[in-house]
């Protein structure tokens, strides 16, 4: 393998092994430097190919350095610095690492120049996120972790039948934009949108980011569906059913945040809303935006990860989660309640913040496309990111009535980490040339005109009016929603159990004209029931193998 | 002890006094400023505020009638 310089992916999965070498003040520094390392390595590094390694008959190019994948690694490097610094004190060794390893993989699957490196990444990424989730220990992270494979591990076998089609058809492993035209790349789009959370196997990001531990979550947010996000964009620009998938995530994540208890959940539907309008604008392929999806990954990154450090704040100060049991905490943790507006108004767009600056290309695509319906549920669907995160959020944790508890704000080295990625999303919002410079096309847009404040101003604070106004139906209840989950967390066991059930019966059966043919004398004590079952599939198996040969040649 | 500011009655009147005014502002502002409307429907008076006021009212009762048939006991799937 040649390198020209380090490979920012493969530094952080090393770190992340290393990382329960290091203890106490030289852990800390330990996970602070590293991120700092990776993005020092990627401005260093030229556009274009680099790292190639020979496997088999194919040249594996590990890094393929754009605009487009230097954007997705340095938002990637600036989160894992942030949420280290958030949590550097009080995760545990077993957690830092295979965050590091999971977000070292993320950043692998941005630079991989070919299909082969991507998809080895790729599942990388289920595993070590999988290993986040159980890192927070317990029978619900446990249980909740290995639905969650099971759906990735699924999203991973279907992505590679699609890669395994496209080489033998194209004889190219080379990562480029390609149509779904065919069966191997739907296949391929497909795997992809599964990491996205598009229907209809969205649950599985509700249901199992929030079971991880205060800080696991912040770091699954930022990856899985962004690096998605990242190859739909490389692969799939302009791919118009991506419109349509994307406006059903947009409102199936503001219709389940509506319905939700949980504040982690609220903000776990809410990932799957966001990532919505990206996948939207990669549907509607535009330079415009494609660069809008591009810049509200980087923004979005930045303020969902701000505002699961607040919950995470509130969790790991409280204990609790649940809406129902919270509230009047800007009280006495009056830093995390100000650091988690600021993200809710990021996320809601406000003007002055990051997400007004991204997404607001989205919109204005949808705008110079001349599309009116597209547009109208746009703007909808932003009224909607501020009734259920920008609003409900914050006001159901630290106003609404006052639950009695008065928790301190965090540590300091929390605090450090939300007011860091606060900072941040003001700055990106008062000077967008910050991000813009760093997107894939030349932007020619400027967000900050007087009619576009005022009217995202009229729909924000409107929306707000609506809120309030409709405040008794939005009363909290102890439940949970129904989701694609219920087949394969209930219809699917009792599916299983009856079968079993019949299964006893049946073998109760046999025993008994076993018995009645005293055949079961012949077999040795040791042979179970079972196993003359198994032998006797067998036999009909080989029987109706035989058979078939013999009917084929 | 002293209640927190967000508490008080006396606050819970001026914040929504001050919220109220910035509702009536950002409407109003529009009397005096052209807002290069694109769409045809864009150039209805205040149509952002109506707009955004409606439909989210529509997702609220949408999200409580879907809730009736979503809606399970948060135990649900430990029994």
């Amino acid at each position: 393998m040649t390198c020209s310089l380090l490979h920012p992916g493969l530094l952080l999965i090393l770190a992340g092994l290393l990382i329960p070498f290091f203890h106490g003040v030289r852990r800390t520094l330990f996970v602070l430097l590293v991120p700092c390392l990776a993005l020092a390595s990627i401005w260093n590094m030229s556009f274009g190919y680099d790292c190639s390694i020979q496997y088999l008959d194919y040249e594996l190019i590990l890094i393929n350095l754009d605009s487009l994948s230097r954007l997705f690694v340095t938002v990637f490097a600036i989160t894992v610095f942030t949420v280290s610094l958030f949590c550097c004190k009080q995760a545990s060794s077993r957690e830092l690492s295979v965050a590091f390893i999971y977000a070292g993989g993320a950043m692998s699957v941005v630079l991989a120049g070919d299909l082969i490196s991507l998809f080895i990444f790729w599942e990388l990424m289920a595993l070590a996120s999988t290993l986040v989730i159980w890192s927070a220990q317990g029978t619900s992270s446990w249980q909740a972790g290995m639905r969650y494979i099971v759906i990735h591990l699924l999203g991973g076998v279907i992505l590679m039948c699609g890669i395994t089609g496209y080489v033998n058809e194209t004889g190219s492993i080379m990562f480029t934009e390609m149509s779904a035209d065919n069966i191997s790349t739907w296949l391929i789009l497909c795997g992809f949108l599964l990491n996205a959370g598009a229907p209809p196997l969205s649950a599985w990001l509700a249901d199992a980011y929030p079971e991880a531990s205060y800080s696991g979550m912040v770091f699954l947010s930022a990856f899985t569906t962004k690096t998605a996000v990242y190859v739909l964009l490389r692969g799939f620009p302009g791919t118009e059913l991506l419109i349509y998938i994307g406006l059903f995530m947009i409102f199936y994540g503001i219709i389940y945040a509506l319905l939700e208890n949980d504040m982690r959940r609220i903000l776990a539907y809410s990932i799957i809303n966001q990532v919505g309008f990206m996948v939207c604008g990669i549907g509607i392929g535009t330079e415009m935006a494609l660069n809008g999806a591009a810049a509200h990954a980087f923004t979005h990154i930045i303020y969902k990860a701000l505002l699961l450090m607040s919950a995470g704040s509130v969790l790991y100060m409280t204990g609790k989660r649940k809406c129902t049991d919270l509230g009047g905490l800007v009280q006495s943790m009056p830093v995390t309640a100000i650091c988690g507006i600021i993200g809710a108004l990021a996320i809601s767009s406000f003007p002055l913040t990051s997400g007004f600056v991204s997404k607001s290309m989205i919109t204005q695509a949808s705008i110079d496309e001349n599309v009116l319906w597209i547009w109208l549920l746009l703007q909808a669907a932003s009224a909607g990111v501020f009734l259920h995160a920008g609003i409900k959020f914050p006001w159901f944790v630290f106003f609404q009535k006052d639950s009695g508890l008065r928790p301190d704000d965090p540590p300091l080295n929390m605090q450090m980490g939300m007011i860091f990625f606060a900072v941040i999303c003001i700055l990106l919002g008062v000077f967008p040339g910050l991000l813009y410079f760093m997107l894939p096309y030349e932007v020619n847009y400027v967000p900050y005109t007087a009619a576009h404040i005022v009217s995202q101003l009229q729909l924000l604070f409107f929306s707000g009016l609506a809120f309030f106004a409709m405040l008794p139906l939005m009363k909290r209840t102890l439940t949970i929603s129904l989701d694609f989950d219920w087949f394969y967390r209930r219809l699917g066991p009792m599916v299983s159990d009856r079968v079993f059930d019949n299964y006893g019966q049946l073998q109760k059966v046999i025993n008994q004209r076993l018995a009645d043919l005293k055949l079961y004398h012949y077999l040795d004590n040791k042979l179970n029931i079972q196993l003359s079952l198994g032998m006797g599939m067998g036999m009909i198996m080989l029987v109706f193998a035989v058979s078939l040969s013999y009917f084929l040649f | 002890m002293k209640q927190n500011w967000f508490y008080r009655e006396s606050s819970i009147k001026k914040i929504w006094i001050g919220a109220i005014t910035i509702l009536a502002l950002t409407v109003l502002i529009e009397v005096f400023l052209a807002l290069h409307p694109h769409f045809i429907i864009e150039r209805l008076f205040a149509f952002h505020a109506v707009y955004g006021f409606m439909s989210c009212v529509g997702m609220i009762v949408f999200a409580k009638v879907l809730g009736y048939l979503i809606k399970r006991k948060d135990d649900y799937y430990d029994m």
